[in-house]
């Protein structure tokens, strides 16, 4: 190379990166493990276009209508896809900016930081739309061969709400960077992300709790009221959904807009990226003064310490808040449920129980692998005179703690109104979250806190445990709630996946 | 009185063997220097003292503690400072000075003070109250060592704990290792600057291929391959050798 990088070159060089990266993730660095992967990731695959195929063949049978009533429906659900794909997008912009170790070295070339920029932001928009084309193919495979070729549309209205979702991403973070200035912009994207991303989903559900006092979102845009105030049939506003379900014309239309928004917005935004960048990589070396606690140097047990310290590290971790943000916003619709029925029987909390047995085993994977796998001093720990197990045993305590501060709240509310249910959440909850922690204790490894958004990659068997044991005790939680003795079986399914998870697990953590 | 630190046939293998029948005894307030070319073995051994590896044979000694049966008791006599400073980014120096003495449980007013006077031996009192995330490695590394002496270990291991420093913090970190060493503190370092070896270090042991092919002070290293040189003319020498023997 002999001028500066060009973009060919530079793409050439972040698809490696990235490719390199997605197999040591997926592999560990064994190459056998990829067979298992793409074994197993194939029949997955199969198994869910199998479940779409017989889940959409009434529809083409009766002839694939599509009515009002269909477009508002896929309108919603699109609506709320998309949320998702823009909170995506929007956290992974940020770390273009933020997280990236080999600033200092490509900012200090020849190579134009706009240059940079223009790849990076490419770059998210390839990866938001392949994890939206992983999403959607099942579907739209079997759609294709049970109703046409035209249904292929639906991925170029996928290309267009990614590209639509980068550049959307892009402008509120450079608008955060001129408000708010490099030094709050990374919280203050994470915020907005999760906001944005759980922010649709509430507000459905919010809506759909108070004028229906129900849960369903599906429900919801079913419903008369929301049906008579949609537009015509051939409202433009139908366009996007017109063009997911086999409108070709629309759906060209619809990318052939975005990407030129995405376009226009990589132009006005990446002739800033260096400045902005480097402003933000020189947070690292800014002083933060902070005021010496009074508890400092107060009489602690070494379990204590520890758990201080977990406490302190997870208060002030940066990153921490876009992980578990959403997580804890999907709290605010069974909290209103809760306040909408305050005085009704228990059979209108059935609900409430899984989502919040659900919320305790998510959150509590999450922090566990903070606190044991992510420890930044694993040697000083190790070194210090104390037990093995006396070092795990805080950090867990550490992390039940903080489950039950945010379930507290929603407990006492839910106890006011139905003690029974209260109780049945609370035990629900302290297991999800107990199962949860045991799982990352049994796949502990050795890692940095800033690794804590690639958990899920470092062993995707702990993740899925880790999601089924807190789906079954979610379902132990909703059928104990309902008075159905059915509760043992997902009860029985869950210690089944901890025993699977014990089993699995590697033996040396 | 008991050896401070006392080896005898410490092996370990990974996928080779990397530590082969070490047998090492150090006395209470020596300032012991192991060195050795890269890959030697060198952390290997300080890693099995300090307790972060188990060897697959052999026996470790501190102050008369058997290391292996009781692990928790030796470790209370000893701190280790490894070149790459184990220290936590959202903690102030402070903060992180109050973490480590209460793992070590030390009686909280003994550790502020403590705490205090070493924060401005090091030169750290300006940024006391400053998250270690924004700091330069030499200012970590003094955070580090800090930790290592809040408790008052009887035993301070090294390993090349002045990789990345400047030379005014290379003076601090020697001039505390001196004062500790003057206090009765047994001192065992790994580095590559010889130089620090030379001037600081009581006795000097070499390892290569994983075992300990010298021992002794300058002179006894000097009378060892017969002429009056200097300790990297020693140190090559002995590594060439002890490469031939094996």
């Amino acid at each position: 190379m002999s001028a500066t990088a060009s973009l060919f070159w530079l793409a050439r060089h972040e698809l490696r990166l990235s490719w390199r990266d997605a197999m040591a993730m997926m592999t560990g660095g064994r190459r056998a493990r990829l067979i298992g992967w793409i074994v197993g990731g194939l029949a997955v695959y199969a198994l869910i276009t199998l479940i779409a195929w017989f889940s959409i063949r009434p529809w083409v049978e009766a002839g694939a209508l599509i009515d009002p009533q269909v477009l508002l429906v896929v309108s919603g659900m699109g609506l709320l896809f998309w949320a998702v794909t823009l909170s995506q997008a929007l956290e992974a912009v940020t770390r273009v900016y933020y997280a990236r170790s080999d600033l200092d070295l490509i900012l200090s070339s020849p190579t134009p930081g706009a240059r940079i920029f223009a790849i990076r932001a490419g770059a998210v928009f390839v990866a938001t739309f392949a994890l939206g084309v992983l999403l959607i193919s099942p579907l739209v495979t079997a759609l294709v061969f049970q109703a046409g070729w035209h249904w292929l549309s639906a991925y170029l209205l996928l290309a267009a709400l990614a590209a639509l979702s980068v550049a959307i991403a892009m402008g509120i973070t450079r608008l955060l960077f001129h408000l708010a200035g490099p030094k709050r912009t990374r919280l203050l994207a994470q915020i907005v992300a999760g906001i944005v991303g759980a922010g649709f989903v509430i507000g459905i559900q919010a809506a759909a709790i108070l004028s229906h006092e129900g849960f369903s979102r599906l429900a919801f845009f079913q419903s008369a009221d929301i049906l008579a105030s949609a537009p015509d049939a051939d409202s433009l506003l139908w366009l996007p959904a017109r063009a997911a379900m086999g409108d070709m014309p629309a759906a060209l239309l619809l990318l052939c807009c975005a990407l030129a928004i995405l376009g226009v917005t990589i132009a006005l935004v990446a002739p800033s990226y260096g400045r902005l960048a480097s402003a933000a990589a020189g947070l690292n070396h800014v002083r933060r003064p902070r005021r010496a606690s009074a508890h400092a140097f107060a009489p602690a047990t070494q379990r204590q310490a520890l758990r201080r310290k977990e406490w302190k590290l997870l208060q002030r971790d940066p990153w921490l808040l876009s992980q578990t943000l959403m997580q804890l916003l999907y709290l605010v619709p069974p909290a209103l449920l809760l306040w909408v029925n305050y005085g009704a029987g228990d059979g209108t909390f059935i609900v409430v129980v899984p989502v919040l047995v659900m919320a305790s085993g998510q959150l509590a994977g999450g922090l566990a692998w903070l606190a044991i796998s992510g420890e930044d001093a694993h040697d000083l720990v190790s070194t210090a005179p104390l037990s093995q197990s006396t070092i795990l045993r805080a950090k867990v305590e550490s992390v039940l703690v903080v489950i039950a501060l945010v379930l507290t709240p929603l407990l006492l509310m839910l106890a006011v109104t139905a003690w029974p249910m209260a109780l049945i959440t609370a035990l629900c909850a302290a297991v999800a979250a107990g199962a949860a922690t045991a799982i990352q204790l049994w796949f502990r490894v050795t890692a940095k806190r800033s690794m804590f958004r690639r958990r899920q990659n470092a062993s995707r068997a702990a993740t899925l445990c880790e999601a089924f044991s807190s789906i079954m005790w979610a379902g132990t939680g909703a059928l104990w709630a309902a008075g159905s003795p059915l509760l043992v079986l997902p009860a029985i399914a869950a210690l089944g996946v901890l025993g699977l998870a014990r089993l699995i697990a590697p033996k040396n953590a | 009185m008991p050896a401070a630190l006392a080896l005898s046939g410490l092996t370990k293998s990974f996928d080779r063997p990397v530590v082969r029948g070490v047998d090492l005894t150090i006395a209470g307030g020596e300032f012991y220097a192991l060195l050795g070319p890269n890959g030697a073995g060198k952390t290997t051994i300080l890693r099995m003292v300090a307790g972060l590896l188990k060897p697959d044979s052999g026996a470790i000694s501190i102050f008369g503690v058997d290391a292996l049966a009781d692990p928790v008791a030796a470790k209370r006599l000893m701190a280790w400072v490894s070149d790459e400073p184990m220290v936590y980014d959202r903690l102030t120096p402070l903060e992180y000075l109050d973490f480590v003495a209460g793992l070590w449980q030390v009686e909280p007013d003994r550790a502020r003070r403590t705490a205090h006077e070493l924060i401005d031996w090091l030169g750290l009192a300006p940024h006391a109250n400053d998250l270690c995330g924004g700091f330069s490695k030499g200012m970590l590394q003094k955070v580090a060592l800090a930790g290592a002496l809040v408790h008052d270990p009887r035993l301070i291991i090294l390993d090349e704990p002045l990789t990345g420093l400047d030379a005014g913090s290379a003076r601090q970190v020697k001039d505390v290792l001196r004062q500790k060493t003057q206090a009765g503190v047994t001192v065992i370092m790994t580095t590559h600057i010889l130089e620090v070896a030379e001037r600081m270090a009581e006795r000097i042991g070499v390892i290569a291929e994983g075992r300990l092919i010298a021992e002794g002070t300058l002179a006894e290293l000097r009378a060892r391959i017969g002429r009056e040189t200097t300790l990297e003319e020693i140190f090559l020498d002995l590594v060439a050798r002890g490469s031939q023997a094996a």
